[in-house]
């Protein structure tokens, strides 16, 4: 690479955020893997760079009550080496496997495809349908929001600068409850999404108490279906129900068309995958 | 101005020192340094050529700046074995014809000893997961899969077929 930069390597949280403070000038460098090609395609030319690879304290994985908490610099391969997260939160498992090929996964990291701002950031579905939250830290405090919060539009989110996301709060998978996620693609490895849903359903009573549906890369971020989830909360769930609920989750897209594959082409997809995790997750539920 | 640093790194056993620009990558680095048997493929993390161990897992080094990598263990194909002493993975890939023009075997043989230092005894999905992000363009897959499964048999010590 050409052009060069101020490389930092903080061994610590604390070193880490001073140094991002630099006037907003610093980028945060976790796994590389969406940075690194950003800078050789001079999309970008940072001045700064603070590299997270040292900085441990981020790279965890931890149950507290209800909640799995994941430190910003967890690699994708940690979540599927973690069996907390196998039993916990299994669509973001599902995600993990698919994600990229093993070098990615390798380094690439939690907080960095949330950071990324893709819509077709694999982790982010299966997190909102665990109704995550996320901390931003930086040297003048931290505050917490909800990861749908974060997103503010194509590539845009909240974050300042000289925030880090430094935790992840997933909800962890209640009893009776059901949590998938499924990616289409060109091929299974290695390949970037056309479509990804992520569905989480609790049933008690034979009546669906609670329904999550995300959606990646069909709109300018990922977002949950909401309109569609009100049609099944309270209900018994049945085939036209469910069909329903899909037609309506694919009508709340707004995907466009691109070398991958047309919007059309996601529209239907949103449609019959929504209707298929939905009916699998009742099914497997009564 | 640019910004530069003496460098001490562990590559395939041997401490190394070099001065290197902290732009600069460790796939060029460790070509600079004359491994040129880490493969320079894509650029963008997609084909895995330039695949190497960082200190046991396979990491694409087109993807890291090499100043991250002082004080970890660097291990590249050919430091896993050579000609007079190859590795099981390199005499089951000869052996099972997995290789055509060759250019992606480096980074197959990374990414499989990488899932092997987790996994030794790999069933077909776990081979295949492991080596999702290599391509090879020359042929299918089919050959290189049974290599990594020979190769996993041997280094268990069972008879090989």
């Amino acid at each position: 690479m050409y052009r060069t930069f101020k490389l930092d390597m903080p061994q610590s949280l604390s070193d880490a955020l001073n140094m991002l403070g630099d006037g907003g000038a610093a980028i945060p460098l976790a796994g590389g893997t969406n940075l690194l090609v950003d800078l050789r395609a001079n999309r970008i030319s940072p001045s700064h760079l603070v590299s997270l690879d040292k900085v441990q304290e981020l790279r965890v994985i931890c149950c507290k009550d209800g909640t799995i908490e994941i430190g910003g610099r967890t690699s994708v391969s940690d979540l599927l080496r973690s069996p907390e997260i196998a039993k916990g939160a299994p669509s973001l498992a599902q995600a993990a496997k698919v994600f990229g090929g093993q070098m990615v996964r390798n380094a690439a990291t939690v907080g960095g495809n949330i950071a990324c701002g893709s819509p077709a950031a694999d982790l982010v579905p299966p997190l909102l349908s665990l109704d995550a939250d996320i901390e931003l830290t930086s040297t003048t405090g931290r505050r917490r929001m909800g990861l749908a919060e974060f997103f503010l539009g194509y590539r845009k989110d909240a974050r300042r600068p000289g925030e880090l996301i430094t935790r992840i709060g997933a909800q962890r998978l209640q009893t009776n409850s059901v949590n998938t996620f499924y990616k289409l693609a060109r091929r299974k490895g290695d390949a970037i999404t056309v479509v990804g849903v992520a569905v989480t359903l609790t049933v008690a009573q034979g009546r669906c108490t609670r329904a999550r549906i995300a959606l990646g890369a069909v709109a300018p971020t990922v977002y949950r279906a909401a309109a569609a989830e009100a049609m099944l909360e309270g209900q018994t769930l049945s085939a036209p129900l469910i069909d329903a609920a899909a037609r309506q989750a694919a009508d709340s897209a707004s995907p466009i068309d691109d070398v991958r594959a047309s919007a059309e082409y996601r529209h239907h997809g949103v449609h019959v995958l929504t209707r298929r995790l939905v009916a699998q997750a009742w099914e497997r539920l009564n | 101005m640019t910004f530069e640093r003496k460098l001490s790194i562990r590559i395939n056993g041997q401490t190394v020192q070099a001065a290197v620009p902290a732009h600069r990558t460790l796939l060029e680095m460790l070509r600079d340094l004359g491994h040129v048997d880490v493969k320079r493929g894509c650029e963008k993390g997609d084909c895995g050529a330039c695949a190497v161990l960082i200190d046991g897992e396979a990491i694409d080094s087109c993807l890291v700046l090499a100043w991250t990598v002082e004080g970890k263990d660097v291990v590249t194909v050919a430091g896993l074995g050579d000609a007079e002493a190859p590795h099981p993975l390199q005499k089951a890939f000869i052996a099972n014809g997995a290789v055509q023009c060759g250019y992606c075997i480096p980074g197959m043989i990374i990414a499989a000893q990488s899932m092997l230092n987790e996994t030794p005894n790999p069933n077909e999905d776990n081979i295949r997961l492991a080596l999702s992000g290599n391509l090879c363009r020359c042929t299918g897959y089919k050959k290189i899969f049974e290599a990594v499964e020979t190769a996993a048999a041997m280094i268990r010590g069972e008879a090989i077929r």
